[in-house]
């Protein structure tokens, strides 16, 4: 099982996701020039500040020969996760539905929150179940999940929200306090909270090893290894 | 030929930038000021104006988002 984490200039989150990877199976980093994903099972689009978030955030990223070699993988049926400005970049190149906007309170908000498993039918959440309650870290400016009011009821009754902020636990206005999305087939995945910051109980929580987890199940064509309570 | 571009969040869509300039105003003294948004301005120059609406779509814009205007300045440089 290889995992691929690109990188742009201004990522900055992509250490700690080749880590939590690395939990799971083998790990390599593919800069954002490189075209080629050979050998790679699961992309994955880490945090950051891809090219300074000039003129909005992911909106240059999208451009990057890295990520046309995404949307192949991704069409292909394969596992891609965006997790924070990886989500950003994955709704500016239509990968998945909806904005991120500039959060409510227009601060930057960077704190432990619970999120609420509503799609446990991904391939970064199989090994979920749909109600656990997830403990994973925030760190954003612009994390405000919107979608056109259409958009948005198609998103819902397709199943297509993945993860919501738990009551109470909204950082930044999103609507319905979606915090990740996933497309029609459930192979590509965006999260605003950032699962490879919660893979060992010394800094609060593993519960983000789940989704890695999940990617391995995936990726492997096994059914769920196990699912815990 | 020079272009400007008006890009601006769409009705409807919450600009909490927008809020926040408008509830400084008072403090300064400026009342009865409301519905502010706040935008961006891109000013290019280009060979090619009939391509530009495609460029705001593709990059400069996010249609979902944003509205945008295109003001050609007629002569050229």
């Amino acid at each position: 099982m290889r995992f691929g984490v690109l990188q742009f200039p201004g990522s900055c989150d992509d250490r700690d996701a080749l880590l939590a990877c690395r939990r799971m199976g083998e790990a390599r980093l593919v800069w954002h020039t490189d075209e080629d994903l050979e050998g790679i099972d699961v992309v994955v689009i880490p945090g950051g500040f891809s090219y300074g978030d000039y003129l909005r955030a992911g909106a240059i990223a999208r451009f990057a020969p890295a990520m046309e070699a995404v949307a192949r993988h991704a069409d292909a049926g394969r596992p891609v996760l965006g997790v924070c400005n990886g989500f950003q970049v994955l709704c500016e190149s239509g990968l998945l539905p909806g904005a991120l906007l500039t959060n409510e309170s227009l601060r930057f908000v960077c704190r432990q929150v619970d999120v609420v498993v509503e799609n446990a039918g991904t391939a970064f959440t199989r090994e979920c179940r749909k109600g656990d309650r997830l403990s994973i870290p925030v760190k954003h400016q612009s994390g405000r999940y919107f979608a056109p009011p259409e958009e948005l009821e198609a998103l819902e009754e397709r199943g297509g929200v993945v993860l919501r902020y738990a009551p109470g636990h909204n950082p930044n206005g999103s609507m319905r306090d979606i915090a990740g999305v996933a497309n029609e087939r459930g192979n590509v995945v965006g999260v605003m909270p950032h699962p490879e910051h919660a893979v060992d109980p010394l800094t609060g929580s593993d519960d983000g090893l789940r989704l890695f987890a999940s990617a391995v199940a995936h990726a492997g064509g096994h059914e769920p290894l196990s699912v815990s309570a | 030929m020079k272009a400007k571009v008006l890009i601006r969040p769409k009705e409807g869509i919450l600009d909490p930038q927008g809020k926040a300039v408008e509830r400084a105003l008072p403090a300064l003294g400026f009342d009865g000021v409301s519905h502010v948004r706040v935008g961006r301005l891109v000013e290019l120059e280009t060979d090619d104006p009939d391509s530009l609406a495609e460029l705001c779509e593709k990059l400069l814009a996010n249609p979902l988002i944003e509205d945008y205007e295109i003001e050609l300045n007629g002569g050229g440089t």
